[in-house]
């Protein structure tokens, strides 16, 4: 009876999800970018340090409000008309500067206060999630009791109704087109930093042997500040897409957020830069897709169940370990 | 005096490693420092380079105290180590591993780099060969060349190389030996460790013998090779 009541609603969901592919596809890799951006903060904190960065969903958090002030600055209002052209795309840049900012900086002084004086310490690697943990929710807490725990509306942008161009017979929407394109050149750019740059060899060197990177003469210090920058500005580039696909925030929006980017920076393999990108977007429309079958109050349940999954099958992810290798 | 420890001491936690360590490498000197497992070698020339604090004494580098200054001031200094286990970036190629060697050199943009690079090569042709491969791939051996090379793009003052021969066959070793000499004669200043004291003794002017963190002799390096409580301890089964 159970059994038949099951297999009635999968085959419903079977048909939807055929019905509206490309409708879930395309969304899915819409949220996939952005779990890809915040994913890649993980990934690089832990590639150098071996640390998970809890407190990253809360730099995430802070990028969003960023980008809220940064509208408010303008003079915008929820419901205030919309911009077009050469405004809107001023409008969007400063935003996005601004989230950008506001996450990096957020991120780096997070380094210096919950992480640095531990290792200068020598602590243990527990007492270092400990303090991150701790850091994750006193940041969060700080921000409810500053702004309250309702939700804050942000602005909309631009029209979002608006059809860039049709994916076999799907009207893909401006916003999805803006978050999908900005966030792969976010990541190219990260990954070209990272490969071509001085600095990012030193990166790169710090996560593969960080005492013979030393012994080489890199700034240990400088590369773990340049690592949460980075991941910082990742995360209010995340941010502000994320406000503009979804339009609201409040003091705990990064923490659901935070752990499916994780649970994508795993998927990928954590500390590989190209496996977060690849396993945000997996994970996005694994998602999505999965919501159609199971319906969408199955969402997070899917994702925990994959990353349960990959973590006793395939621990090293997707693509494995690769910005590190350093287990050698 | 270009290199000058001066009453080292150096702890992991409660336990002593390095108890009052004090050596002297001159200009053009090839200096060894010969001891058992465990006798703080390692941990010497870790605090050397810096990456190791040390809790007493002071280290001095061309007259200047050293002791606090960072690690990677010191490669800008003059200071550059091959370490124990090679240390090579397993995710990058050979040539990138190089180039890692002259990461803190302001003049890496000239033609010097290029000329470095050849010089490396003519000492190690195998680099040659393997340049675009990955250092994770390379054989034990092949690794050690790439250490030494990758030191050597430092354009050290001072190359520190600790254990070359570990691990490696006797024709390697002797190679190994024979580049070192040849590093030594085109003008590099050596610190040299190891447990091959027969090969490190033949190779260098002077040479510290190291017991569980204390000097316990040191010496012209002949003079070592020739002297019979040292044939014993460390010459014994890799004599003639
Ligand atoms: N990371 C560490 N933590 C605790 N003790 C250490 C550590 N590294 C070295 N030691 C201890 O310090 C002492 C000196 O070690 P070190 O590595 O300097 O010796 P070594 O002369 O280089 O030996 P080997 O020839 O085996 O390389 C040893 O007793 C060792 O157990
Ligand atoms: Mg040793």
């Amino acid at each position: 009876m159970i059994a038949t009541v099951v297999l009635a609603s999968l085959s419903e969901g079977a048909r939807l999800l055929r019905d509206n592919f490309w409708d879930y596809t395309v969304t899915g890799a819409t949220i996939g970018a952005i779990y890809s951006l915040v994913a890649l903060g993980y990934t690089l904190v832990y590639g150098v340090l071996r640390l998970i960065n809890f407190a990253h969903s809360e730099i995430f958090m802070i990028g969003t409000f960023g980008a809220l002030y940064a509208t408010q600055w303008l003079g915008f209002d929820p419901g205030d008309p919309k911009k077009t052209g050469i405004a809107l795309i001023g409008v969007l840049l400063f935003c996005l500067v601004i989230a950008m900012a506001v996450s990096g900086a957020s991120a780096v002084v997070l380094e210096r206060i919950a992480y640095r004086p531990l290792r200068r310490r020598g602590s243990t690697r527990l007492a270092a999630l400990i303090s991150a943990i701790g850091a994750s929710f006193a940041i969060s807490e700080a921000f409810a009791l500053w702004r309250g725990r309702n939700f804050e509306q942000f602005p909309r942008l631009f029209d979002k109704t608006h059809t860039v161009f049709t994916l076999f017979g799907y009207d893909v929407r401006a916003d999805q087109v803006l978050i999908i394109l900005s966030a792969l050149f976010m990541m190219v750019a990260l990954d070209q930093f990272v490969r071509r740059t001085r600095l990012g060899r030193g990166v790169r060197a710090v996560a593969q042997n960080s005492e013979t990177a030393q012994l080489m003469g890199v700034n240990i210090d400088r590369v773990i500040v340049l690592t949460f920058l980075l991941g910082g500005l990742m995360a209010g580039g995340a941010a502000l897409l994320d406000m503009v696909f979804l339009e609201q925030t409040r003091y705990n929006i990064g923490f659901i957020l935070g752990v499916k980017a994780f649970t994508a920076a795993v998927l990928g393999g954590i500390g590989n830069l190209r496996g977060a990108l690849l396993g945000g977007f997996v994970l996005g429309l694994v998602e999505n897709y999965g919501s159609a079958l199971f319906g969408t109050q199955w969402k997070d349940v899917i994702s925990f169940t994959l990353l349960v999954a990959v973590l006793m099958f395939r621990p090293t992810g997707l693509l494995g370990e690769s910005l590190g290798k350093a287990r050698a | 005096m270009l290199l000058e420890l001066d009453d080292v001491h150096v702890h992991y936690g409660k336990i002593e490693a390095v108890k009052g360590v004090s050596v002297t490498v001159d200009e053009g000197e090839v200096v060894t420092l010969i001891g058992a497992n465990g006798a703080g070698k390692t941990t010497t020339l870790k605090a050397v380079s810096g990456v190791r604090n040390v809790t007493g004494g002071r280290i001095l580098f061309e007259g200047a105290d050293i002791t606090k200054v960072a690690p990677h001031r010191r490669v800008e200094m003059g200071i550059c180590q091959a370490p124990e286990g090679r240390g090579i970036f397993p995710g990058m190629t050979v040539l990138e591993n190089l180039e890692m060697g002259c990461y803190t050199r302001k003049d890496r943009k000239t033609g010097i780099k290029a000329r470095d690079l050849e010089r490396v090569y003519g000492l190690f042709p195998r680099l040659a060969e393997r340049r675009t491969q990955s250092g994770g791939t390379l054989s034990g051996g092949e690794q050690q060349m790439l250490a030494i090379g990758r030191a050597l793009m430092a354009r050290p003052k001072v190359l520190l190389l600790d254990e070359p021969s570990m691990g490696l066959a006797p024709k390697l070793i002797a190679q190994i030996f024979q580049i070192i000499t040849e590093i030594s004669r085109q003008g590099t200043t050596i610190l040299l460790v190891e447990q091959n004291a027969q090969q490190a003794l033949r190779r260098a002017d002077r040479a510290y013998i190291l017991e569980s963190g204390r000097v316990v002799k040191s010496a012209a390096a002949g003079d070592l090779l020739n002297d019979d409580t040292v044939r014993q301890a460390y010459l014994g089964g890799l004599g003639h």
